[in-house]
């Protein structure tokens, strides 16, 4: 319907396609007028790599009939005579929401969030939306057309920026002089996603990045079950998400880390995403190469920091004065590592800077003919447009530019725009250059006049000796005005004149200031251009040394991978977390990244020795209960989020891995938050901080699922009453109902009939079936005599309570259920369920029989667990050995990791702390940190890492500060938000 | 060693019954004696084979000498150290911080000196009485929020009522200097993370122009009641400090500056994370320094690991008088004031020098060191003994404590629950 009225309201204009010819004309008589363009004598880049020189482009009805040096032109042919100019294939923007209305925010008229969806027929989630058409929202913009046009830009692909599964895009000419019929290229182009939820619905699942992951991963399994007509209801975006199978899945990622997340998703399901990167691909060259992907790369260069204040300039990390200094190269970094990539606007402020940018890029290393192929064969490729765009090949879409020179030099100008056939013009290729120094003789004095940038952006300047004078200057179509006001005066006089073609002087009226007009010449004057050329210096890009990149790339990164060392420890108190206890005077032995021996007096052999005397080695820390090193830990938005995992989350870059370092943890579990009764799937890693997340991931990690009681998940300490359960009788129900439907999925699923997949209940499945573990988060002794209750009637056991502070009450039972306690060895008073929680907690399950450890929950306290550790002995009397346990063989039997860390004993992983006093001591010092024979922390490096932060932070400082003098755009100081989570942390 | 702490614990058990709240110790009958102890003076200086006299509420004599007045009690191998000073505390004014109901210590608004600690100060309060058995037996107690938050007073840990717990009422107005930097406001649109406050200036006036207020208020006679232009008075004769919140270079810079050109004559600087980049300031200024504790993670990215652990030894060896609180922490935290003290041990300060950061200099800055932080005879018999180091985890274990004289219990609602669980384990072995 749209398209028809556009149709009856449009103003027919020029066209060079044809009209339908079906359709009836009513304000004239229908004629048809077909004839031939053709550019002669100009330097046509067919394509990045092929240039013909001198050579013809022919074309008709918006298509290219031939490109080459020498054709035969037709007769009736227009011939335009492009000597000395360039012909280039326009761009490609493979990333826009061009046309689009922006999707309106749904307004959160309610306290309580919204668990469920807010529509009907379609999929259970409202961020799913495949069902979604781009050409339902579509409405041409020509002021966004003509921007994007300015820029190079000829063919876009669009749709609707919102959801996760966000629908279907289009392709859509920049031609503002033909219709919807001519210019829609394709009306379903590529099937959109991304990690973000809709704005236009206040559901609150899915809250989390891991929640987005596991969500999209669902859909896939339901379409694919959906499909196969197991669901007798109707779900219009399920059938979407099928019909639309054939398409190109473009998922907007956003980062480097995003890039990965969404290709392991697609990997999964076997779909090849073209994925929208973010700018930081150089960071993780090697993933992001591996990750086989095409890239759709922004180019908006973050940019410098205004440094001036010295007191505010402390606020930037490194790491975001290195993202400046670095993302310029990101495009030239993936050139060099041969990652497929195009080029856009998107993420841009403002599209005019694209160019800017892109010239940047150019600077800093990125070819031209990759910079071009980036723009326009490597998207028409992406989107499967080859045959119609891209190049200036016979058949192909009439969509080229018209330049003065090379495309990306900074002096060429663009001329025209032709899409389809059609010509935008950008810049008068006619127009003269009329650039120089004149002279005006009005109203009885000498102005001088100095015009420069004719060709684009025509500038005046009117002065009399230093003093200059307001001016306007307009200049089209061979017609200069020019209009000036005498400040001594206030006098305003306007001139119009016309300009000779060949340039020079030029003379017309001037209207003086009391409405008198007369005649006028600006007299040109020989041309002075050097001043012209150092401003023109001053403008280009300016290249900086860019810094190396570190591993993570933030402060306190490693220059390089830390390497496995042979090493002996020579002398010193040996804490094994054995039956052995503790050691005086002996050497341990590391080869190989293990423990190879414990002794007196071992001999080195090749391995470096370690002075350990006066000093204590301990096995790492490990932290049962620890929620650093996540980029989220809650996905509160449903009671059950057993198909979310922190693996898809775990964020390498935290600076607390390398703080905890040098608190001498080397393992943790990052647990899911406490949001819900059934929560989500734990990451259990080694803290080798410059390891990818990957790399930090235990391999073949044990299964791990949080479980939470009480006040968090009965959402009792905030305003939310519309969640199932309310309270604890509920949550008991909910674990009932849960686990009642995973045996029942588990039933079907070992029968070996067709059952739906469900990530949810295939990991409660799990839990009954003994391979996957829990660790809950609890607090009252009700509580926790209930859960194992429900266990044993599901005939598993509960493995590990977690902050279980009313432990103690119920020691003996669990000794009998055979479950672990991990505690905090002294919180309590920060809610009403902790108000029986004692430090004696440890200390009396432990004296019942049950593996205690001690964990932090907490970004601070885990750097310090050896002194929590020792408060087991204030409080309660533990021995030192037994406390020493609670914070490594005790977590890691927890964590069922115990085979291969925890103790130092032969054969396990030389994951090792050496301490420089009583490791449970205040008094202690982490000295040096080592997981699998290779140094993460040390005092040393430690000290040298500081200095080199200062160098470096002092010279980009420098740097910033000359951009911002030599006339640079800067942005206020930030500090980036440590990310610190609890338990009770939402998202 | 532990052994006997246990009979002893379990002795006591037998003479308490399980109520909510110990009940407050007896004023001093008689002398007391401890003998053979190490006594840490809290100045500084350790006394070896010390012995100390206590009568009527106070240390009538200390040092190397032979006496048996009174009730002796034999510390050998034991050590004595002056009660834990724990300043601005919002301790007995909440007592579970979820339960809305049990929080009395952010009134609204924001300029607010007559809201005063003292009279909503619950002594008998279950996370007060958990400080004592770690050797924490006095405290500021502050009102928290706003911009000037209120005045606080200071009590000992054992009391009755607040009538009974204040050692000095209404001693200081605590007053929280702006930020140049503010949280992003993310849910309007904002970028997250910090950014600068543009507001910074006005929110400086606000607090200039405020206390000019208070100081004509207070220099004319006056017609109108203005109880909190009345509370504000002492600040400018020094008979109340102002207790001034910030931790930025330039925020501790313009407090200081402007607090003092505002005619402010006691100021004491609270928090100061980057006060290590201006003690040559600090200390021309003569500001004596309330430092944020040592278990705190840096504010910044790029800070050393290890800032905060060695903060407040930066701004000793730098010249200023320096005591620990706590402020940012959860109340309860506060027991583990000994600890933040231990840590500056392992940074390189002498344990002598750090126990003065939570007694001697806590005394000093707090204005009570007449009476309060140190071992010294004439001085309030405010001290404990302990089986070890009581800065250090392992050793921080009482068997008494004083204060005042008042043999204080060490027992509490913790305690209790301990020992009653354990007797049922035993019972049930039995």
């Amino acid at each position: 319907m749209k398209k028809i009225k556009l149709l009856l309201f449009a103003i027919s204009i020029a066209s060079t396609a044809v009209a339908q010819d079906y359709f009836p004309k009513n304000d004239g008589v229908k004629e048809t007028n077909s004839h031939y363009t053709a550019f002669t004598n100009a330097t046509i880049h067919v394509n990045p790599t092929q240039t013909i020189n001198n050579g013809v482009l022919l074309i008709k009805d918006g298509k290219i009939v031939s490109s080459g040096k020498s054709i035969n032109i037709p007769e009736n042919t227009i011939t335009i005579d492009l000597e000395g100019k360039h012909i280039y294939a326009s761009f490609i923007d493979s990333y826009t929401n061009f046309g689009i209305e922006k999707p309106k925010r749904a307004q959160g008229g309610r306290r309580s969030p919204q668990y469920s969806a807010t529509r009907e027929g379609f999929y259970w989630n409202d961020h799913i939306m495949p069902e979604k058409n781009a050409i339902d929202h579509f409405k041409y913009d020509k002021k966004t057309a003509e921007k994007m046009r300015k820029e190079g830009f000829g063919v876009v692909s669009t749709h609707s920026m919102d959801g996760i599964a966000r629908g279907t895009g289009m392709l859509v000419a920049l031609n503002d002089n033909d219709k919807e019929a001519t210019r829609v290229i394709d009306d379903v182009n590529g099937q959109f996603y991304s990690f973000s939820k809709s704005v236009t619905s206040r559901q609150s699942y899915p809250g989390s990045l891991m929640g987005s992951m596991a969500l999209l991963r669902q859909v896939y399994i339901d379409a694919d079950w959906y499909d196969k007509g197991n669901v007798p209801t109707k779900d219009r975006s399920l059938e979407a998400l099928i019909k639309n199978r054939g398409e190109i899945s473009i998922f907007e990622a956003g980062d480097k880390t995003n890039n990965l997340r969404a290709d392991k998703i697609g990997d999964q399901f076997g779909i090849n995403y073209l994925i929208v990167g973010g700018g930081d691909e150089y960071e993780m060259l090697d993933q992001i190469k591996a990750s086989n992907a095409n890239y759709i790369i922004p180019i908006n260069f973050p940019e410098a920091y205004d440094v001036t204040d010295p007191y505010m300039a402390n606020y930037i990390s490194l790491e975001d004065m290195r993202a400046w200094n670095q993302a310029p190269t990101n495009p030239k970094m993936l050139q060099d590592k041969g990652v497929p990539f195009s080029l856009t606007t998107f993420k841009l402020d403002k599209t005019s800077e694209f160019t800017t940018n892109l010239r940047k890029a150019i600077a800093y290393g990125l070819s031209e003919t990759k910079a071009l192929e980036a723009l326009t064969t490597a998207p028409a490729r992406f989107l499967n447009i080859s045959d119609k765009v891209g190049s200036l090949d016979k058949g192909k879409y009439a969509n080229f530019l018209i330049t003065s020179g090379p495309v990306f030099d900074k002096e060429t100008v663009l001329y025209e725009n032709w899409v389809q056939g059609s010509k935008h013009i950008v810049n008068s290729k006619d127009q003269t250059d009329i650039d120089g120094d004149y002279t005006i003789n009005a109203g009885g004095k000498t102005y001088e006049l100095n015009i420069s940038g004719s060709a684009s952006k025509p500038k005046s300047k009117v002065t009399i000796g230093e003093t200059e004078y307001k001016s306007k200057l307009n200049y089209a179509d061979n017609w200069v005005t020019l209009s000036f006001t005498d400040e001594e005066t206030k006098e305003t006089f306007r001139t119009t004149g016309i300009i000779p073609k060949a340039g020079g002087s030029f003379s017309g009226k001037i209207v003086m200031p009391n409405g008198a007009e007369n005649n006028f010449t600006a007299a040109k004057k020989v041309a002075t251009t050097s001043d012209e050329k150092d401003e023109d210096k001053d403008k280009s890009p300016s290249v900086l040394p860019v810094k190396p990149l570190t591993y993570p790339n933030v402060g306190y990164g490693n220059v390089t991978q830390p390497q496995q060392q042979n090493m002996l420890f020579k002398n010193a108190t040996v804490w094994t977390s054995e039956a052995a206890g503790v050691l005086e005077n002996t050497d341990v032995l590391v080869k190989n990244g293990k423990i190879s021996k414990i002794g007196k007096n071992l001999s080195a052999g090749g391995a470096i020795e370690i002075d350990a005397t006066g000093k204590h080695l301990t096995a790492g820390v490990i932290d049962e209960h620890s929620h650093i090193a996540a980029l989220s830990i809650n996905e509160g938005g449903q009671n059950s989020s057993a198909e979310v995992t922190i693996e898809d989350v775990v964020d390498p870059e935290d600076v607390n891995i390398y703080r905890n370092l040098a608190g001498g943890v080397t393992s943790i579990q990052i647990l899911h938050g406490s949001a819900n009764p059934i929560g989500g799937r734990s990451a259990i890693i080694k803290l080798k901080w410059g390891e990818d997340a990957d790399g930090l991931i235990y391999d073949n990690s044990p299964k791990f699922i949080k479980f939470a009681l009480g006040e968090n998940v009965k959402q009792s300490n905030w305003e939310s009453y519309s969640r199932f359960p309310q309270t604890r009788m509920g949550v008991e129900q909910l674990f009932v109902n849960y686990f009642n439907r995973a045996k029942e999925y588990d039933e079907a699923k070992k029968s070996g009939k067709p059952y739906r997949k469900d990530a949810e209940l295939e990991t409660l499945a799990e839990i009954l079936n003994g391979e996957r573990f829990i660790s809950c988060h609890s607090y009252v002794q009700s509580e926790i005599n209930m859960l194992m209750k429900v266990a044993e009637k599901f005939n598993f056991r509960v493995n590990t309570f977690t902050h279980i502070l009313e432990g103690y009450k119920v020691a003996d039972k669990m000794v009998e259920h055979g479950v672990g306690g991990s505690t905090f060895s002294d919180w309590w008073a920060y809610k009403y369920e902790v108000n029986d929680a004692i430090p004696y907690n440890a200390a009396i399950m432990a004296s019942q029989g049950v593996t205690v450890a001690i964990n932090s929950d907490d970004g601070e306290m885990s750097r310090r667990l050896n002194q929590e550790a020792g408060k087991t002995i204030k409080y309660g009397g533990m021995t030192e050995e037994e406390a020493w346990k609670t914070v490594t063989i005790n977590p890691a039997k927890l964590l069922h990791i115990d085979n291969r860390v925890g103790s130092i004993k032969e054969g396990k992983d030389a994951d090792l702390v050496l301490w420089s006093d009583h490791p449970m001591s205040v008094y202690a010092k982490a000295e040096k940190t080592i997981i699998e024979g290779k140094t993460y922390f040390d005092l040393a490096t430690d000290k040298q890492k500081r200095q080199a932060i200062n160098n470096e932070r002092n010279e980009l400082m420098t740097m910033m500060l000359n951009e911002k003098n030599g006339g640079g755009k800067t942005k206020p100081p930030r500090q980036k938000e440590n990310k610190l989570f609890h338990c009770d942390t939402e998202r | 060693m532990k052994l006997s702490h246990t009979i002893y614990s379990l002795l006591l058990l037998v003479s308490f019954t399980m109520v909510a709240q110990q009940t407050p110790a007896p004023k001093q009958q008689g002398k007391i004696t401890i003998k053979n102890a190490t006594a840490h003076v809290g100045n500084g200086t350790v006394i070896n084979n010390a012995t100390i006299v206590i009568n009527n509420g106070k240390i009538e004599s200390i040092g190397q000498m032979d006496a048996t007045a009174g009730i002796v009690i034999d510390a050998t191998g034991k050590h004595v150290y002056p009660g834990f000073i724990a300043p601005a505390k919002s301790l007995g004014l909440i007592e579970v911080e979820a339960v809305r109901a049990s929080d009395d210590q952010d009134e609204i608004g924001d300029m607010l000196p007559n809201i005063r600690s003292l009279i909503a100060y619950n002594a008998e309060s279950k996370v007060v009485e958990s400080m004592r058995p770690n050797g924490v037996l006095i405290g500021q107690i502050a009102p928290q929020g706003g911009t000037i938050s209120g005045t606080s007073s200071i009590v000992q840990f054992d009391a009755w009522n607040w009538e009974d717990a204040a050692i000095k009422v209404d001693d200081g107005i605590h007053l929280h200097w702006p930020n140049t930097f503010r949280r992003g406001r993310w849910w309007a649109g904002e970028p997250r993370g910090f950014q600068p406050n543009k507001k910074y200036t006005e929110n400086v006036s606000d607090i200039t122009s405020y206390i000019a207020t208070a100081k004509a208020f207070g220099s004319g006679k006056n017609l109108a009641t203005n109880e909190a232009m009345k509370a504000m008075q002492g600040v400018f004769n020094g008979s109340k400090k102002v207790y001034v919140y910030a931790d930025g270079e330039k925020e501790i810079t313009d407090a200081i500056t402007q607090l003092k050109e505002s005619g402010i004559k006691e100021i004491v600087l609270v928090g100061g994370y980057e006060a290590y980049k201006v003690t040559p300031f600090l200390k021309r200024n003569n500001i004596m320094v309330l430092v944020q504790h040592t278990h705190n993670l840096p504010n910044k990215h790029d800070d050393d690991y290890d800032l905060p652990y060695k903060l407040p030894k930066l701004l000793v060896d730098a010249g200023l008088t320096v005591a620990l609180q706590n402020s940012d922490a959860s109340n309860f935290q506060t027991r583990n004031l000994p600890f933040y003290a231990g840590q500056l041990v392992g940074q390189g300060m002498d344990k002598e020098v750090a126990l003065q950061l939570i007694t001697g200099n806590s005394a000093k800055i707090l204005g009570i060191d007449n009476m309060y932080g140190t071992l010294e005879a004439g001085k309030s018999a405010t001290l404990f003994i302990s089986e070890g180091d009581a800065l250090d985890m392992r050793g921080n274990i009482l068997s008494k404590a004083f204060i005042d004289g008042r043999d204080v219990s060490l027992e509490t609602h913790q305690t209790e629950l301990w020992k009653r669980y354990m007797d049922k384990y035993e019972g049930d072995k039995k």
